[in-house]
């Protein structure tokens, strides 16, 4: 049994928004796999919810005109692994949402949710962040659009007013066209957990010059909010690939963030990975630029 | 019947959700009673204050430690001794005010429904007088003021020890002496259905029905907790989702029974969750070993010494039972001149610690077979020679327990299929000189198991036959079915000694200690070997009974030689009557007429050792302080197979858990409260199919001759040596000894840090 005082199903985005105006103290709730653990434990007991589970306007995937990709905060992670649009142009997005928790939550867990949740363990957000993506944020004043590294406020705080709500994702079509991007996640174990730490590398790899033109890298799990390694990525545009490359990012990575020591992990063990995942997934990204590459060459 | 791989006579009720379990059978208005836990770790309740949750509409009374019986009981699922000396120790009570560890239980709210429950917890003010938390066994063991119980001044529940030969002899006379400390964590049972119960009262007496292993056990002690004859107990145990001793313990069920009193005997449910599970059942002792031994030129033992500390937490449950079975098991398999085992079994502010499939063996395993690596290791010689140059060939006793002995011993066919498996003389060499980032090793670790309890405790069962009108039987047993396959082999034995086939054997899978024969449960890896005993005799005097009613049949027939077979009595070869025929007139008869029932009530005083081993091969990655089984096979010795099929399930099963013991399960509790910090399942790392292995199952089959039908244990083997044969296959990786599982990424990590691998 949950203990949920009050329960309001919008059929439409402005419904939700009429919705939360007129109840101030309910929740939102999409695809529940957060809110109902909270209410579970206790620490959101007895509250009252609005559902956008029913909204069809925020679900899907669309590409438009000028190349930017909408992906409705409402679409479960196991609808966006298996989206053409994104299996074509930002297949680490499908990959990262693809190791959360199991295929039930998968589900049912949304992107919205995942990252209005706040969690800096969410999968999906720093992928979304090293996309620079912007959020369509709908409210009684006609809405607002908020860059994804200017929402998150604080541990579990977000940049979402009272009355409003999440409604659409969207990557500019600048910031994935002739971008690679790999994520990699570490868990102690290999289903049904949250990341210890995670990171999402994006690249642009020029592999006849052998340089990394572009780069940009998003921890999860590394500090109070998602953190993007601006310094690293500083330190490595316009660098020649190569061992030296990733012995310099490793370095760069092990000082940049700024993990803490809890009993799931320490520190120097968060640092210990950090530059090994950071590694790997640059050195991934660039295997896959010279996939893409060679391909054309050949 | 026996060794055949027939289905499980539960499949289709289980897989269809036929089967009933306990939640399924609430009755109508059942009211929930939840408990207030403690938010200390030590200390005592000065005030509590029930009155706001008491107005609470739908709250129907709260209960306080101030309102149950004062005198303790014990909780665990030992057969009751009539000797005093040997008595389990009663040191709980329903609810206390005396909080021991954190999350103890001070008081219980019962509501309309789950909800009204959990908000009138929140009403309840309670404040405390706080006492010093003390988590580690070895320093809890100097004592405390107060103690955790005043009539243990040093908080040491027990200390045994024993002496074969001269130990310290023995060492000076070694070429090498090696020594080293192994510790094992808490760990939890994670069964699939958490502790359910619901009990109310009939015609005077409370009915409690509830998920256990132990239905005659737990009528016994609520009769002792609520100071009222056993006889208006009665206990019912429906289906149940595993229990891997953690419901060979009386739970929550006498607090349920006196809870159904308190409200005029309305049924009350006691729904315990996941995270109660972890702290406010029972784990797995973590103990701590210190471990000697002394090696001629050879390599082989001439001494060996054993020091061990087992964290019992608050209260006494299966106590030292589970230290003392481990100290015994240091003294046999391995042949030494000269053994010293020495054991504490220690009061600390933890969550209990109670049975868990191994019964004390997971823990002393990965202790001796991790130093048995060590010790060959540190006079480089292979240490699968190591082993087969030290154990004991065939039969052997153990020296004090009579009649404890390897019957029938299969440890070195076992040894040479696992090493075969794993290609273990190639990769043992292939791997030798690795300097990369990611490293392969094999490693192995072998144990031997008691089957059943005698002599340490008492062996009794009791099983139950009658004809049914159509020649099929109907078998009751107070055995219990906890998802191991019991019922299925039990019907497979009934079968095979009536010749019989499995559609004519039908059994009651619910044990109502109103109804069936007193057996004391599921445990110790015993009931198709004890209960098999009995259940074989009981098939048996049935058996006979039907031959003797045949011949009162058949008075033209020269009746010497009668047989039963395939549902027919046949006499000189030919069929002469249809078990059916015979059937109809045992019941229906105007002459003579008496159903044909055959009830054995059994002691069965034998033991025999089961043995087996584990050889697994993993790939460490360093940098990223992973571990990962590519392979991994258990090959066990459990005498003759029932069930081929379902014998390679509860292989499986056991290396799943024993996995997870030795690379990622851990109950990691605050230092300063001793609260688990990890006690949901998410942050309790159990494998996933995700982390799990292609597992590979083999048996060595000898009959043995203590086994109703050549079997002996192989319940609970198949947990037990996994974590020391993949701590050994990272030994062999890296090179380093680790000394502590789970090896857990953290703690690979630290390691290699310290030893300048990364």
């Amino acid at each position: 049994m949950y203990d949920i005082e009050k329960y309001y199903n919008a059929k439409t985005v402005s419904e939700a928004v009429t919705l939360l105006k007129e109840h101030p103290d309910a929740r939102i709730i999409s695809g529940g796999s957060d809110v109902l653990i909270k209410i579970r434990e206790g620490r959101m007991a007895g509250t009252s919810l609005v559902a956008i589970r029913d909204i069809p306007e925020i679900k899907g995937i669309e590409k438009k005109e000028n190349g930017d990709i909408y992906i409705g905060a409402g679409t479960v992670f196991s609808h966006i692994t298996a989206d053409p649009v994104i299996q074509k142009y930002i297949p680490v997005l499908g990959e990262a949402v693809d190791q959360v928790g199991g295929p039930q939550i998968r589900n049912i867990g949304t992107i919205g949710g995942n990252i209005c949740n706040g969690a800096v363990s969410a999968d999906s957000v720093p992928t979304v962040f090293s996309y620079n993506s912007l959020l369509h944020i709908a409210n009684e004043e006609g809405g607002r659009i908020v860059p994804v590294r200017e929402f998150y406020l604080g541990p579990g705080r977000v940049d979402l007013h009272p009355g409003e709500v999440l409604t659409h994702v969207v990557i500019p079509h600048a910031e994935y066209e002739g971008y690679h991007g790999h994520y990699i996640k570490y868990s102690m174990r290999n289903a049904m957990d949250i990341a210890t730490l995670s990171c999402s590398v994006v690249s642009k790899v020029n592999i006849g010059e052998q340089v990394l033109e572009d780069v940009r890298i998003t921890f999860g799990v590394a500090a109070p909010v998602p953190y993007r390694c601006t310094e690293t990525e500083e330190l490595l545009k316009g660098q020649k690939l190569g061992e030296e490359l990733y012995r310099k990012l490793e370095n760069s990575i092990r000082s940049e963030i700024h993990p803490r020591d809890s009993w799931r992990a320490s520190k120097a063990f968060r640092l210990q990975i950090g530059g090994e995942i950071a590694r790997r997934a640059l050195i991934r990204t660039v295997e896959l630029a010279e996939e893409e590459q060679g391909g054309e060459h050949a | 019947m026996i060794g055949k791989s027939v289905p499980r006579v539960d499949a289709y009720e289980k897989v269809t959700g036929r089967a009933k379990f306990t939640d399924d059978l609430m009755p109508p208005r059942c009211l929930v009673a939840k408990v207030l836990h403690a938010t200390i770790g030590n200390g005592i309740v000065t005030s509590i204050d029930t009155s706001e949750a008491e107005k609470m509409e739908g709250v129907v009374k709260v209960v306080t430690f101030h309102d149950v019986p004062d005198h303790c009981y014990p909780t665990p699922g030992h057969p009751w001794s009539v000797e005093p000396a040997h008595q389990d120790v009663a040191d709980r009570n329903l609810l206390t005010g005396r909080v021991r560890y954190y999350g103890d239980d001070i008081a219980a709210v019962i509501a309309e429904d789950e909800i009204i429950a959990s908000r009138a917890l929140k009403k309840i003010k309670v404040e405390y007088e706080e006492y010093p938390v003390e988590i580690h066994p070895r320093k809890s063991m100097y004592g405390s003021r107060p103690p955790i119980h005043f009539d243990k001044k040093d908080n040491v529940l027990a200390r045994s020890n024993y002496f074969i030969g001269d130990v310290d002899k023995g060492m000076e006379e070694a070429e090498t002496v090696v020594k080293g400390t192994y510790k094992t964590p808490i760990v939890q049972h994670c069964h699939i259905e958490a502790p359910i119960s619901y009990a109310y009262m009939e015609k005077g007496r409370i009915v409690v029905v509830t998920s256990t292993q132990i239905p005659h056990i737990v009528r016994r002690v609520i009769g002792q907790a609520l100071g009222i004859p056993w006889g208006r107990v009665r206990v019912i145990k429906p289906y149940i989702g595993g229990g891997f001793g953690n419901k060979q313990d009386v739970l929550y069920e006498p607090l349920n029974a006196f809870l159904t009193t308190q409200v005029g005997g309305r049924p009350v449910k006691m729904d315990i969750s996941r995270e109660e599970t972890f702290c406010n059942t029972r784990t797995r002792h973590s103990i701590e070993f210190d471990l000697a031994a002394g090696v001629d030129k050879e390599g082989r033992l001439l001494a060996k010494d054993m020091h061990s500390y087992s964290n019992q937490g608050a209260y006494a449950s299966h106590g030292h039972a589970i230290a003392a079975n481990g100290l015994t098991s240091w003294r046999l398999q391995y042949a030494c001149p000269n053994i010293r085992g020495e054991a504490y079994t220690i009061y600390t502010n933890t969550p209990v610690g109670g049975a868990m499939r191994g019964y004390g063996i997971p823990q002393v395993c990965f202790a001796i077979e991790s130093f048995m690596d060590d010790v060959a290791h540190a006079i480089h010689m292979d240490p699968l020679e190591f082993r087969r140059k030290n154990l004991i060939q065939g039969y052997y006793a153990d020296a004090y327990l009579k009649p404890i002995a390897a019957n029938t011993n299969g440890i070195f066919e076992c040894l040479k299929k696992g090493a075969d498996y794993i290609h273990w003389d190639e990769k043992r060499k292939e791997y030798a000189q690795q300097t990369g980032d990611v490293r392969r090793g094999v490693g192995m670790a072998l144990f031997s198991y008691k089957t059943g309890v005698w002599p340490i405790s008492l062996e009794i069962a009791g099983a139950r036959l009658s004809l049914n009108q159509d020649g099929s039987v109907q078998l009751t047993l107070g055995a219990t079915e906890i998802g191991q396959g019991a019922d299925t082999v039990f019907s497979q034995m009934v079968a095979e000694t009536l010749q019989t086939d499995m559609e004519h054997v039908h059994i009651q899978t619910v044990q109502d200690t109103d109804v069936a024969p007193f057996d004391t449960g599921a445990y110790a890896s015993r009931q198709s070997f004890v209960t098999g005993t009995a259940v074989r005799h009981c098939a048996e005097i049935l058996r006979d009974k039907i031959l003797a009613y045949a011949k009162t049949l058949l008075p033209e027939i020269d009746t010497t030689e009668l047989e039963l077979r395939d549902n027919w009595i046949w006499a000189g070869g030919e069929q002469a009557i249809s078990l059916a025929a015979l059937a109809e007139e045992s019941y229906y008869s105007l002459t003579n007429s008496s159903v044909l029932t055959a009830e054995v009530s059994e002691q069965v005083k034998k033991n025999t050792i089961a043995t087996g081993c584990c050889f697994a091969e993993v790939e460490v990655d360093i940098k990223l302080g992973k571990i990962k089984i590519l392979h991994i096979i258990n090959v066990h010795d459990s005498g003759k197979l029932l069930n081929p099929q379902l014998a390679e399930m509860q292989v499986h099963g056991g290396m799943s858990m024993g996995m997870g013991y030795g690379i990622s399960e851990q109950l990691i509790l605050d230092e300063k409260t001793g609260r688990p910090l990890n006690g949901n399942l998410l942050d309790y790392k159990l494998m996933t199919m995700l982390d799990t292995p292609d597992i590979k199952a083999d048996f060595v089959e000898m009959e043995d001759p203590m086994g109703p039908y050549g079997n002996k244990a192989l319940g609970e083997p198949p947990a037990i040596p996994c974590a020391p044969a993949i701590r050994n296959a990272v030994l062999h990786a890296t090179g380093i000894s680790f000394h502590e599982i789970p090896l857990t990424p953290q703690r690979l990590i630290d390691e290699f840090q310290k030893e300048g691998l990364l």
